[in-house]
């Protein structure tokens, strides 16, 4: 048998409330001295916290008050940012911006200019990459880098992504077939080209090529995998191939891309940093800036108007 | 954001079609004013030709919502419109459903005044007619507001949600008075009191689209909170 029914607790008596509706929310009103419009207080949701922030990220890279000039003229003015372990952060801007010249400082592919000047500091995990006790290899080998157009070696798929350990001595069959094969299935590439290894690579289509250059990349396990326009020499599919990969790659690696493509850049990116005539203009979580940006500059460029 | 500054397009087609987006939120908007206007009319006036004009004209407003809401998915498939863009076209999406039940309420209205026939006594009008020039006022500024992107006026028609919230409830209150006065009354005390709820809804709806307009030009979700906090977050220098 279940319990009896036991009456509301609202209202006195049949058909009378004790108080009609208005003065409970007037009450309610008075308690939390807030106005009513026409719900409750979801800020519990936490709606309007960033996912992502900048104050809970591990550091990887830092940049400190970084200029550079080739001869007399500056391409890089007071460039100060950090960039966090294990996420994708995007450089957008338009041509000539500087966002390519600031990627090359990463691993010092600057030092092969010979008009470039370089004041300031990069700090790979706390330690300055201009430091002059810093081995050059050494840092490009913890600091990778993919270009535009697809650059693979005219040999074998296999040596191509071999290379770097032939590179420093080892030659073991056993442990480069690890590694290969590793690589490639890293890239995405494996299942494509698993069959044809000692093809030689320039036979591959340019969306493999650039995959291929990728597996060629991480094979020697670098902390940071600098992208400068990774797919803009592909086509849509294999463009979707690559930002699938690095989606997967950011487990591991920090990355960092530079792109053309603001879209691609707010589809892969955690974190977007906009650069204007060599000035860092806004950077901050990419949801954010792609949806109410800070800075006028921002806004005009990502819309397409002209300032 | 001001109107000029939404023109700045390096796409000129791009400045067209958001420009004539706007148009036709703001058309859809006139025609919804122009169905509620004339709902009241009718209601008030006992005007039977009238009730059944707003009563056969809801359909266009149906159609505006389904075309505007088409050309929205046009503009995001082909431009996928970032920043201010991409949140005057979700502002745009989030209102057309707003405006359209704006249009369905005074649908409602003009049903009533159909049922009403023959019987009204003016005095009953009073104060439905008062809270009907409120509520037709808030709209009215409401879609000024989403017309001349100004956030000061959007917050106005916010508070005046509030004073509408009270009117209806005394509405409410004169009604029962009057019902249980003559309980003959009753059929038509209640076809007046469904108009002022239908009020009371179109007051709301109208905030809401004031809550869009804050969103689109601050980049501040406003939704459900209280007003003091409406106020801070759309003054909140960005």
């Amino acid at each position: 048998m279940l319990p009896p029914v036991s009456p509301l607790p609202l209202g006195e008596g049949p058909g009378v409330r004790a108080n009609p509706p208005s003065t409970i929310i007037t009450e309610y009103m008075t308690q939390n001295g807030t106005t009513l419009t026409h719900g409750i207080d979801f800020a519990s949701l936490g709606r309007s916290e960033p996912i992502l922030s900048l104050d809970n990220e591990d550091l990887c890279v830092e940049v400190k008050n970084l200029n550079l000039y080739y001869d007399n003229k500056q391409a890089l003015r007071n460039i100060n940012m950090q960039i966090p372990r294990r996420r994708v952060t995007a450089y957008i801007g338009p041509s000539g911006c500087g966002k390519s010249t600031l990627l090359r400082c990463f691993n010092r592919m600057n030092d092969l200019v010979d008009s470039v000047q370089i004041k300031g500091q990069i700090l790979l995990d706390g330690n300055d990459i201009f430091d002059p006790a810093v081995n050059v290899a050494e840092l490009r080998r913890r600091v990778g880098m993919v270009f535009q157009k697809p650059n693979p070696f005219p040999k074998s798929v296999y040596e191509n992504v071999a290379y770097g350990f032939r590179l420093q001595g080892i030659n073991s069959r056993r442990i480069l077939d690890e590694v290969v094969e590793k690589s490639l299935k890293g890239a995405a590439l494996w299942d494509e080209v698993k069959d044809r290894l000692h093809d030689n690579a320039l036979g591959l289509s340019g969306g493999q090529q650039q995959r291929l250059v990728i597996a060629r990349a991480i094979a020697i396990e670098p902390e940071v995998l600098l992208l400068d326009e990774p797919a803009s020499a592909l086509d849509p599919i294999s463009t979707l191939k690559i930002e699938e990969l690095i989606n997967e790659l950011k487990a591991e690696y920090t990355i960092v891309i530079v792109t053309h493509n603001m879209q691609q850049a707010a589809r892969v990116s955690d974190y977007t940093a906009f650069m204007y005539l060599g000035e860092l203009i806004e950077f901050g979580d990419t949801a954010t800036l792609f949806t109410n940006p800070t800075k006028k500059q921002t806004e005009d460029y990502i819309t397409g108007r002209y300032g | 954001m001001n109107e000029e500054e939404l023109q700045h397009h390096i796409s000129q087609q791009f400045n067209i079609e958001l420009r004539e987006l706007r148009n036709q939120v703001l058309g859809m908007g006139g025609l919804v004013e122009e169905q509620l206007t004339n709902a009241l009319i009718a209601l008030t006036t006992n005007d039977q030709q009238l009730a059944k004009r707003v009563y056969s004209n809801d359909y266009k407003i149906n159609a505006l919502e389904v075309a505007i809401d088409e050309e929205s998915t046009r503009i995001l498939a082909r431009r996928q419109p970032t920043a201010s863009d991409l949140r005057l076209v979700m502002a745009v999406v989030k209102a057309i459903p707003e405006l359209e039940r704006i249009g369905d309420q005074a649908e409602r209205i003009a049903h009533m005044a159909l049922q009403m026939s023959g019987e009204p006594q003016a005095k009953h009008f009073v104060a439905v007619n008062h809270l009907g020039e409120h509520v037709r006022q808030m709209l009215h500024d409401a879609l000024d507001a989403f017309a001349r992107i100004d956030v000061e006026m959007a917050l106005q028609v916010m508070r005046e949600d509030q004073k509408v919230d009270h009117e209806s409830d005394s509405v409410y209150r004169q009604l029962i008075t009057y019902m249980m006065e003559d309980a003959r009354a009753i059929p038509m005390a209640l076809n007046i009191m469904w108009s002022a709820r239908a009020l009371e809804r179109v007051a709301a709806h109208s905030c809401n689209i004031c809550e869009y307009l804050i969103y689109f030009v601050r980049g501040k979700d406003v939704r459900h909170i209280s007003l003091e906090q409406v106020e801070q977050r759309a003054r909140q220098a960005r």
